[in-house]
């Protein structure tokens, strides 16, 4: 791992810990995100922690963008020593797969598709090397996954898949990026799975839809009155496979302010993930199933 | 006092300087595409320069007041009507209750700046009356305004009758020289594609809102071969998905780079070959499609000097003001 430090333009530097996907590189920028917050440096306006990068904005009028790089800098190494661990929570997210609705949009855009006479299910599923669809979805939802971003949109998370590297489901992202993404549509382009907080344009894969809403403007959905974003980085996400009707009472319930998400806190504690994934994910599963 | 929207325009929005502090989760600061004209026309009836106006692009909206009031509309060039009659531009000017502001035909710039003395007064989301379309925030219901909307206004100081002196403005140039300090991901293209980005001349395309600008014309983009890194795409210009800063130009598919604006995405898997400096910024609201614009390479030295000069000239204008 190689850190790269870059200017984005006169008010942001870029601090990439690695040019590709990693939990170590992620817990690095999470941690050097947290050094530069507990610093408090002035003229610090925004700190932004991405999958295997960070980004810190500032004004130059208090600071010197030279200055602000020297202390970046040495914020890194005390970074180093932080302990890839966190307090975090792992939620249930229902996923209506293969749902009308994205199925539809898919159809619109074939042409902007890499595969334009399969759906972008069956493209994934065959160049991931699994026989069927449904063997697919099976991956896509059996283990958990971390969210290791929270951006693009309002409050879209970015996911990532905790299996082994070799296990990973790749996917390349669409040709052209499609004008219209369905509201809440499960994705999937590179080595991340998303969801659309809004809808709009995207260029991720389309594979299912949630009825669980991530972001609410008018916070009038009961459980993100606190706060209008539901995810933040370190967020550890299961989805469970739902059919029409369940999907349908979810929305109903949403509706009447009645839908609590499945949700327990748990400890991520990157070694021991390291050491036994399968053990570490089902315990994940567990503290979410006994909640 | 309120204002209502007899016709609503293109697109007219409530903005002022934005919402920081958000963008870490998706929701940028938005505000003012060119926040030098929304300032001044603040300082012309006598707000802080942060209160809510309107920003309508290549179309003014129609509005009547139902109070007497002062207005100022800077920015871009379009007929200012007040009941029929012409108003200037950077100028303050009186309103009487029932009296009916319209516009005519776009002739340069890009977006027209409306301040209304006390400023709208709509509900803040997140610290800003700026209205976030994508997220469906701030503003009236997260929409730019429409036809029957009744806006409020804010209490307001004491304005009186005063101009911009239009010496005091950039002058128009053309072709528009955006200048850009390059960085990020720059070196993933050869250096005769760097060359190339900074000599030829690129035009605005029609996808040009208030997210990013394209750009078209100029060559595609030739990248330095690499195995891409896990996680990254297989184009060789995807990226592991990262931040984005304001200002940063993406070239996805190495063809058409986008320069991120005042309501950026926050992130995304497309390289970024640098960002266009913070002095800049104002100038790119002001661009129609089809304007003929050039990249022009600065060091971080020049970008400091201009983001100076920018904070000078708006210094001159208020002092000016002051005394007028």
């Amino acid at each position: 791992m190689k850190t790269r430090y870059t200017f984005g333009g006169d008010e942001h530097i870029f601090v990439e810990m690695d040019d590709e996907m990693s939990l170590e590189a992620f817990f690095k920028a999470i941690a050097i995100s947290r050094a530069v917050e507990e610093a408090q440096i002035d003229g610090v306006t925004e700190i932004l922690p991405a999958n295997a990068s960070f980004e810190v904005r500032f004004n130059p009028d208090v600071i010197h963008p030279d200055k602000m790089m020297a202390r970046l800098k040495e914020l890194e190494s005390a970074a180093n020593n932080a302990e890839p661990r966190m307090q975090t929570r792992i939620i249930e997210i229902p996923v209506y797969y293969q749902d009308p609705w994205t199925h539809e949009t898919l159809m619109r855009f074939r042409e902007r598709h890499q595969d334009p006479k399969a759906t972008d299910l069956e493209y994934a599923a065959r160049i991931n090397g699994y026989d069927s669809v449904d063997a697919f979805i099976e991956a896509h939802h059996a283990q958990p996954w971390f969210v290791s971003m929270v951006g693009f949109v309002a409050g879209l998370p970015f996911l990532y898949q905790l299996v082994e590297r070799e296990k990973q489901i790749e996917v390349p992202k669409y040709l052209r990026p499609r004008t219209d993404t369905p509201k809440l549509t499960v994705g999937y382009g590179g080595c991340f799975s998303c969801i659309y907080s809004v809808r709009g344009a995207g260029g991720y894969q389309m594979f299912g839809i949630t009825p669980m809403p991530i972001y609410d403007p008018q916070q009038k959905v009961s459980y993100l009155k606190d706060f209008m974003v539901f995810f933040k980085p370190g967020d550890i996400v299961k989805f469970a496979p739902i059919g029409r009707e369940e999907y349908d009472r979810i929305v109903a319930e949403v509706e009447e302010g009645s839908y609590r998400p499945g949700m327990a806190q748990v400890t991520f504690d990157l070694d021991a993930f390291n050491a036994d994934m399968r053990g570490t994910n089902a315990k994940l599963m567990e503290a979410l199933n006994g909640n | 006092m309120a204002i209502k929207v007899r016709k609503a325009g293109l697109s007219t929005t409530i903005q002022d300087l934005g919402r920081p502090g958000y963008f870490h989760l998706g929701i940028p600061e938005g505000g003012a595409m060119d926040r030098f004209s929304l300032r001044v026309a603040n300082m012309l009836v006598g707000n802080d320069e942060g209160a809510a106006g309107l920003e309508a692009v290549f179309m003014g909206p129609e509005l009547e007041f139902n109070a007497d009031t002062w207005v100022a509309v800077t920015g871009a060039t379009m007929p200012i009507l007040l009941d029929g009659e012409p108003r200037d531009g950077w100028t303050a000017f009186q309103v009487k209750k029932g009296q009916v502001l319209s516009f005519g035909f776009l002739k340069s710039g890009a977006r027209i700046y409306i301040a209304f003395a006390g400023g709208l007064d709509t509900p803040k989301h997140l610290g800003s009356r700026s209205t976030y379309v994508i997220g469906a925030l701030g503003g009236i219901d997260g929409r730019p305004v429409a036809e029957g909307d009744v806006l409020p206004l804010g209490k307001p100081g004491m304005p009186v009758e005063r101009k911009v002196d239009t010496a005091l403005l950039r002058a128009p140039q053309n072709p528009v020289e955006l200048r850009v300090l390059p960085g990020l991901y720059w070196d993933r293209i050869t250096e005769a594609s760097q060359d190339r980005f900074f000599a030829e001349e690129w035009t605005v395309a029609p996808e040009a809102d208030r997210m990013g600008y394209r750009f078209r014309g100029g060559s595609p983009m030739e990248f330095v071969p690499r195995d891409q890194p896990f996680g990254a795409g297989s184009d060789p210009s995807n990226i592991v998905d990262g931040c984005y800063s304001y200002g940063s130009i993406q070239v996805p598919g190495g063809t058409e780079p986008i320069v991120l604006h005042r309501d950026a995405v926050s992130g995304g898997g497309y390289f970024t070959i640098g960002a266009v400096i913070s002095a800049d910024m104002d100038l790119i609201g002001q661009l129609q499609p089809n304007t003929k614009v050039r990249f022009v390479k600065v060091d971080m030295d020049a970008a400091l000097a201009a983001r100076k000069d920018r904070q000078e000239r708006l210094q001159k204008i208020r002092a000016a003001l002051a005394g007028g």
